[in-house]
Order: structure tokens, then C-alpha cells, then sequence
């Protein structure tokens, strides 16, 4: 199946998201679909599938020109959106979701159970994908939601996918298997459009790639004419420069170890230790218990035995509030749920962290806390209209900005950052590792998680890495690279 | 080319159209009800019936304001008319058995602050849904008051209170009055109001049961004390549900098991109203009283223009639909 899309123009209130925006699908290619966030990506394929309807502009499908109402009718003509965030019903089965809408019946509405699991386990088959079809949909991992997804799509013969992020929540060997899939779809002719951020996989996975910027089209490349810095410039249309900026911050004194750490089978015998000024990267697979290990530090998941040490002395951190208390700050893995009150403002997420500096004898004092956010707007360059402006309309960096400054301004000793770029967008990014140097440099200790690899190498000084539950090695920056990392990752040695 | 720049300029306008509506609906909805009713009724515009009118608001006002706290921090309170009934009760049989009765009102507005703090530990501890734990609790605390009375009112309450300033104190709950005019409730709900604006806007508890409702995942990771704010939110509900009971047996004069029923869905309808999201994090205490003054205004001027009681309960729900469902467009 040929797309083209040529010309969009969409608005949303008085916001022109895109404006002269497309792109050309060829039959049977993995196309990349690239941009910063809040670039007109997803905008472009809620349009493509009908979520959206457009202002302007022309979609030519093999030739013809249409416009599909609603996903539905897109569905019919071929075309899936499979979204970031999984549209599945996590309570039924997978054969009742594959079916879900399009059930198999004997008449009168009774369903033909037999034959829909059938059918669901031939799909299945056919993928060459081992899930089974009985099993309720939460009790799978995220990977294995994502090949339901996809199968329920080949299943009404899919010829065109749209994936968005699909990685972000994948681990190594979930990631290695989406790839071979797609890799086979392709070969059976299937077109692919996939939306990431991860330069590394761009130019494994993909034949050609569209650059968007500010909602408008920039320009379609073969993957092999181009390299990254290419597709950074193109994006973001000037020099980055360096990916990672240098740090000049002096390592002194130990301000966390941690010793022994054990809770079952989550994760055991965890020791390590960080310094002022220094940047501990940790690295491991998806699953391999890094986020649970910093959830136990910061008191919000009790373990069952092991020390915990701040500038020498033992404490006992029973929950987040003495955790904060103890001078440690915590940037958590999903900023939406845990990191924002999304529907909040940015003024009141940044005071909710910092609620004794704002107030006297528990009365708020409304000039602290105009004074606190406009500083907090200032120094994270942070893109609003102003402080009442609603986290939920801000693009996922300056989402992540407001959530570096609320945690900044309580003042941490340590500061465990976990993920903190994931669906950042790289201009960012770059920000987002600067202002990790500047407080590495202002002494502060800081434990950087991280699924991606270049960015723990870049950025770290010693690097932790955890397969299992279990720490496999501590490496010098210096003398990592991403085989040793990744030899430990799976659970082998040096 | 002016089609198009139309095209782009009218949701702007729309929207912020409807989000003046989302915010002022319900007062402008009261407005509109009290310029129609005065009208047509003019017995409705007396200044006597106005005020009337506020003591007749008081009962669901107090409980609402407590009601709006425990919505905002994502919760509901089923138990309010419940523990109504247990305070009043409880007071009323302290009196009679000889207690001051000041003493008396003390400990039932204590009681009700406990029978909360009870729901809130069944919402955090023993992590039940808030509907369920406060039917439990609603259920309950119904049932002790049966059990205390007998299922018999208690009567003649100020005859047995033997001093005068104690005698003196229970009547002026529910019949005294400021200057010979404003009634005592009256100026109970607007101190009331006054008191829950600062806490709720002013103050950093209230920021907590703002976050707490918005996402208290999010909420605790920043030190927030989840538990702690939302059993002092169901405390909150408890107290100024037996401060509405004392009122009520002060102006009744009596004390019964069956007091204050069906309270709790007047004080839910006067949130909703007042624009409060049923799933917590946003709405306020200004949007409530207006929710708890249109319920007034309607009740009275229904009553004045003599509309058959079937009717007026068929009125009231399609104005909380209109209402609802016009905050639902912002």
C-alpha cells in the first residue's frame, strides 16, 4: 500500500500544530517518522487514520484520494495505529481482545468460543509469537500486550502499521523480538511507520526516514545516505554539537552507601556507593530491579535487610517525607503518574514539593510561591505561558523540566534520577544533562538510571550495572563501552 | 482564506465561552433562579424569607463544605446524615442524664470528629473503596443510634437543663439570633465558609488535599502523608456533621434516631453542583455554596409557589442534570 500525504494543515484553537506537513509511505518499507516533541508526528497519523480531521491538504491512498471519518473506516481500508499507550482491555483474556468488537458468533449474539480461539491461536502462529490465548491481559508483560496489538491488527489484514514509541517500555529481548517481527512483516509487504526517539534503532530497523520540524515537513532521506548528525540537524535545524556536554565538578566526600540490600527475589545483596559531585550511572535490562532498588532507598518499598548510609551515618527511611528529609530527591520513572499532577499547574506541582519554603506556620504565602516558580520557570528554560499554565499541555521535556525544578528546589544531597530522558525530545535532552552537570558540580550526588546505553556511557563517571537483582559490576567510565555493559547486563562476566 | 482564519478563531472563543460558563455556571444558574422565583413570588424578595432561607441552607451547608474536602481528596462520605444522628443523640442523652450541657455539645462534636477519623482508617488502613467503607460506617452508626434511644425521640431537651447559661448555650445553636434578626446557623455557615476558603486555599493542607485527590501517587513521592490527610478530611466531614445535629436538636428541641437520613445526597448533589470533580483534585468551596443555595432557593420557592412535592423532586434533578452536564463541557 502507497501513501502520500502532501500539504496538511491542522489547528487546534488558535495553536497551528501542522502547516504544510507529509510524508510518502512506500509499499513494503519500515519508514521512520522523526522529530522533536510536539513536532506533529502523531498529529500527522491521528490524521492519516481518521482520529483527526484536517484543515487542508491531500491523502492519496494506492492513487485515490481519501479521507477516512473515523479509525474504524481506516482500519477497513488497511491501516492500524497501534498508540504508545496500549489500547487493550486489561481485564479480559487475549483471545477476547483479539475479538474484541469483532466477535465470532453462532447468531442471536452467542459467541462461537471454539472458533475464535482458533482463529486467535493460528494468528498467533502465524506470528510465531508464544502467548497464550487464555491468559488474562495483566498478567502479561508489556511486550507481550504489544504483540496482541499487533496481532489483532494483522488480523483484519493489516497493511499498513503505525507505531508509536513502541520500545519504550520493551525490554532487550522484547525489543530483539518486535524487531524480527518487524522485520518479517516488512518481508510479507506489510509498510511500517515507526515514530521513536532512539537514534540507535532508526538506522537498524528502517529503509528511509521524514524529518518533521515545527509541524512542517523538512525532508525524506535514505537511512544509508544519512547519519545522525544529519537527522539532529534536520531536526532541530541548527548545530547540537556535542551530545553529552562536559562536567567540571569535583568528586569528594561519600554521601550514600548502600549495604547489602536485599528484598527476595527483587533484588539482593545490592552494594554500592556515590560521592558528591559524582554521576553513578546504573544500567541494566528492563526488569532487571534498578527502579526497585532506588524505590527501597527512598523508603517507598520496604526491604528485608541491609544498611543504608548518608554521609556516613545509618538512617532508617520509612517513607518518602524522611526521605526528603534525609536530603534525598527521587525523579521517577513514569513522569505522568508519579512525577505530575497532570491537571495541575506548573506553579502548584513545583509548590507541592517545596510546601515549607512557601509558607509560614502552614499558611501559604502566595508571593514565595510566585517568587519560587518564576525563578523555577527562569533557570529550566521551561516553554509556558506562564506559571498557571496546565502540566498536561506542556511537551514531554518541559513536563520533565518542571519536575527537575520541583525536585531541585527541596534542596537534595542526593538526587536519584531514573530514566529521566525517556520520551524527551534531543534539544531537551541536552538541556535535561546540563543541568544534571550543574548540580553534580554544586556537590550533589546523583544516580543516573538509564535504558539507554550512550547516555549512561556519555554521562556517567562509574557505571552499576544490575542484571537479576543483583549488582554484576562497578566500571570506570573510562573503561566502559557498550559490550562491557551489555556482557554484564545479561549476566555475564568481564 | 476568511474562511479558514474564522475556522481557526471560533473554538477559541468557544472555549473560553464555556470554561466563564464552568466556572460561574452555578453562580450565574442561582442568580437566574432567585431573579425568576422573586418575580413571580413576592413573598419569595422579603428580607425575612431571605434570611429564612439561609437557616434553612445551613443544615446542607455545613455538611457540604465537609462533603467538598473528602470529594476533593478523591474520596465520598455516605455516613454524614449517619453520624448526624449518633452526635445529636449522644449529646441529647448526656443532657438528660445531667451532664452541662455546653460539656455535652463538646463531646458530640468530639464523637462526630471520631466517627470520621473511623471512616478515614476503613479508606487508608484497611483500604477499603470510600463508598463501601462509608456505607459500612453510614449502616453502623444509624444502627448505635437506635440502640442508644430505643428507636424513641428524645423530647423536651431545654425543659431538663436545670442553670441558665448552659440552657441558654443549647438554644442558641439553632434558635438564637444576632441583633433580633440574623439567625445564629446563618452566621455559623458564613463563618463556616470563611474558615474552609482560607484552609482550603491559603494553607498547605489544603494544597495536600488538592494533590492528594489530583494523583496521590505523584502526591506521596513528594512527602505528602497520604493517610493522614485523608483521615483528617473524613474527621473534618464527621465534625461538621454533629455541629449540623447540634443545630437541628437545638431548633427541634429534640433528638431523634432518624435524624439527618438521606442528608448525604443533598450535601453530594450541592458538590456536583457547585462544579466539585467526583474523582477529586478540582473544584471549590465557592462553587459549593452556590450548589447549596440553588438546592435552597429551589426547595423554598417551590414550597412558596405551592409546587406539588412530586414535582419539585422531578425539578430538582433536571436542574442538577443542566448543571452537571454543563460543567461537563469545559
Amino acid at each position: 500500500m502507497k501513501i502520500e500525504m502532501k500539504g496538511i494543515n491542522k489547528a487546534f484553537g488558535s495553536n497551528q500544530v501542522l502547516k504544510d506537513a507529509g510524508f510518502v509511505l512506500e509499499d513494503g518499507e519500515v519508514h521512520a517518522l522523526m522529530g522533536e516533541n510536539g513536532a506533529g508526528k502523531s498529529t500527522l497519523m491521528k490524521i492519516l487514520t481518521g482520529v483527526y480531521t484536517r484543515d487542508a491538504g491531500t491523502v492519496i491512498v494506492d492513487g485515490k484520494e481519501v479521507i477516512y471519518k473515523s479509525p474504524q473506516e481506516a482500519e477497513k481500508a488497511g491501516i492500524v495505529f497501534i498508540y504508545q499507550e496500549l489500547n487493550v482491555l486489561f481485564d479480559l483474556t487475549v483471545e477476547e481482545n483479539l475479538f474484541m468488537g469483532k466477535e465470532i458468533t453462532k447468531g442471536f449474539g452467542i459467541c462461537d468460543k471454539k472458533a475464535m480461539r482458533k482463529k486467535a491461536q493460528e494468528a498467533m502462529d502465524k506470528m510465531g509469537v508464544k502467548i497464550p490465548i487464555n491468559a488474562v491481559m495483566s498478567d502479561l508483560s508489556v511486550g507481550q500486550q504489544q504483540m496482541v496489538e499487533i496481532c489483532k491488527a494483522l488480523m483484519v489484514d493489516a497493511k499498513v502499521l503505525i507505531m508509536d514509541e513502541p520500545t519504550a517500555a520493551l525490554t532487550q529481548s522484547e525489543t530483539e523480538g518486535l524487531f524480527k517481527l518487524i522485520k518479517s512483516l516488512r518481508q510479507k509487504g506489510v509498510s511500517i511507520v515507526y515514530i521513536s526517539h532512539r537514534m540507535e534503532e532508526i538506522f537498524e530497523l528502517c529503509d528511509r526516514i521524514t524529518i518533521l520540524r515545527d509541524g512542517t515537513y523538512v525532508g525524506t532521506e535514505k537511512i544509508k545516505d544519512i547519519n545522525m548528525d544529519d537527522i539532529v540537524r534536520m531536526m532541530i535545524g541548527r548545530e547540537i554539537g556535542v551530545r553529552f556536554p562536559a562536567r567540571d565538578a569535583k568528586i569528594g566526600k561519600e554521601m550514600l552507601r548502600v549495604e547489602g540490600l536485599t528484598k527476595g527475589k527483587t533484588f539482593k545483596d545490592v552494594n554500592f556507593s556515590v560521592k558528591a559531585g559524582e554521576v553513578l550511572g546504573v544500567s541494566g535490562l528492563m526488569g532487571a530491579g534498578r527502579t526497585e532498588i532506588m524505590h527501597a532507598i527512598f523508603g517507598n518499598l520496604p526491604f528485608e535487610s541491609g544498611k543504608i548510609f548518608i554521609e556516613g551515618k545509618e538512617v532508617a527511611i520509612k517513607n518518602a517525607r524522611e526521605a526528603i528529609n534525609a536530603g534525598i530527591g527521587f525523579i521517577t520513572e513514569d513522569r505522568k503518574t508519579e512525577g505530575l499532577l497532570l491537571e495541575k499547574s506548573i506553579s502548584e506541582n513545583i509548590a507541592l514539593a517545596n510546601l515549607g519554603k512557601i509558607s509560614d506556620k502552614s499558611v501559604v504565602k502566595k508571593s514565595k510561591v510566585d517568587e519560587l516558580v518564576k525563578k523555577g520557570i527562569d533557570e529550566f528554560h521551561i516553554k509556558c505561558f506562564g506559571p498557571d499554565h496546565e502540566c498536561n499541555n506542556l511537551s514531554g521535556g518541559n513536563q520533565q523540566k518542571v519536575v527537575f525544578a520541583k525536585w531541585v528546589y527541596t534542596d537534595p544531597k542526593i538526587l536519584i534520577l531514573d530514566e529521566p530522558t525517556r520520551g524527551v525530545d534531543i534539544g531537551a535532552k541536552k538541556e535535561i544533562y546540563s543541568v544534571i552537570n550543574n548540580l553534580a558540580a554544586k556537590g550533589v550526588a546523583i544516580i543516573l538510571v538509564s535504558s539507554e546505553l550512550p547516555e549512561v556511557l556519555g554521562m556517567s563517571d562509574r557505571i552499576m550495572v544490575v542484571h537479576e537483582g543483583k549488582i554484576t559490576g562497578i566500571i570506570d567510565a573510562k573503561e566502559a563501552d557498550q559490550e562491557k555493559v551489555m556482557t554484564l547486563a545479561t549476566g555475564g562476566t568481564l | 482564506m476568511a474562511n479558514k482564519t474564522a475556522a481557526v478563531a471560533a473554538p477559541t472563543n468557544k472555549k473560553s465561552w464555556t470554561s466563564y460558563i464552568g466556572e460561574y455556571g452555578a453562580f450565574i444558574a442561582l442568580v437566574f433562579l432567585v431573579v425568576v422565583i422573586s418575580v413571580v413570588s413576592p413573598e419569595f424578595r422579603t428580607a425575612g424569607n431571605f434570611l429564612n432561607l439561609l437557616r434553612q441552607a445551613t443544615f446542607n451547608g455545613l455538611i457540604a463544605f465537609g462533603m467538598t474536602c473528602v470529594i476533593l481528596s478523591d474520596g465520598i462520605d455516605l455516613s454524614v446524615g449517619s453520624t448526624l444522628a449518633l452526635s445529636a443523640v449522644i449529646c441529647a442523652k448526656l443532657i438528660m442524664q445531667g451532664v452541662p450541657a455546653i460539656l455535652a455539645m463538646i463531646i458530640a462534636l468530639i464523637s462526630g470528629t471520631l466517627l470520621g477519623v473511623v471512616s478515614g482508617l476503613l479508606v487508608t488502613k484497611g483500604r477499603l473503596q470510600p463508598f463501601i467503607a462509608t456505607l459500612i460506617t453510614m449502616t453502623a452508626y444509624r444502627g448505635f443510634a437506635l440502640i442508644l434511644t430505643d428507636g424513641k425521640p428524645i423530647s423536651n431537651i431545654a425543659k431538663s437543663i436545670g442553670d441558665r447559661p448552659n440552657q441558654f448555650a443549647f438554644k442558641l445553636m439553632g434558635k438564637g439570633n444576632l441583633f433580633g434578626k440574623i439567625p445564629i446557623p446563618a452566621i455559623l455557615l458564613i463563618f463556616a465558609l470563611v474558615v474552609f476558603f482560607f484552609v482550603l486555599n491559603k494553607t498547605t493542607f489544603g494544597r495536600k488535599v488538592y494533590a492528594t485527590g489530583s494523583n496521590a501517587k505523584c502526591a506521596k513521592l513528594v512527602g505528602v502523608n497520604i493517610t493522614k490527610t485523608k483521615v483528617i478530611v473524613y474527621a473534618i466531614s464527621g465534625f461538621m456533621s454533629a455541629l449540623t445535629g447540634l443545630i437541628l436538636i437545638s431548633r427541634l428541641d429534640s433528638a431523634q434516631p432518624t435524624l439527618g437520613d438521606g442528608y448525604e445526597l443533598d450535601a453530594i448533589a450541592a458538590v456536583a453542583l457547585g462544579g466539585t470533580s467526583m474523582s477529586g483534585g478540582r473544584g471549590k468551596i465557592t462553587g459549593t455554596i452556590a450548589g447549596v443555595l440553588i438546592i435552597a432557593v429551589l426547595n423554598n420557592g417551590m414550597n412558596l409557589l405551592e409546587v406539588s412535592t412530586y414535582y419539585q423532586d422531578v425539578i430538582k434533578a433536571v436542574v442538577i442534570l443542566v448543571a452537571v452536564l454543563s460543567d461537563r463541557k469545559r
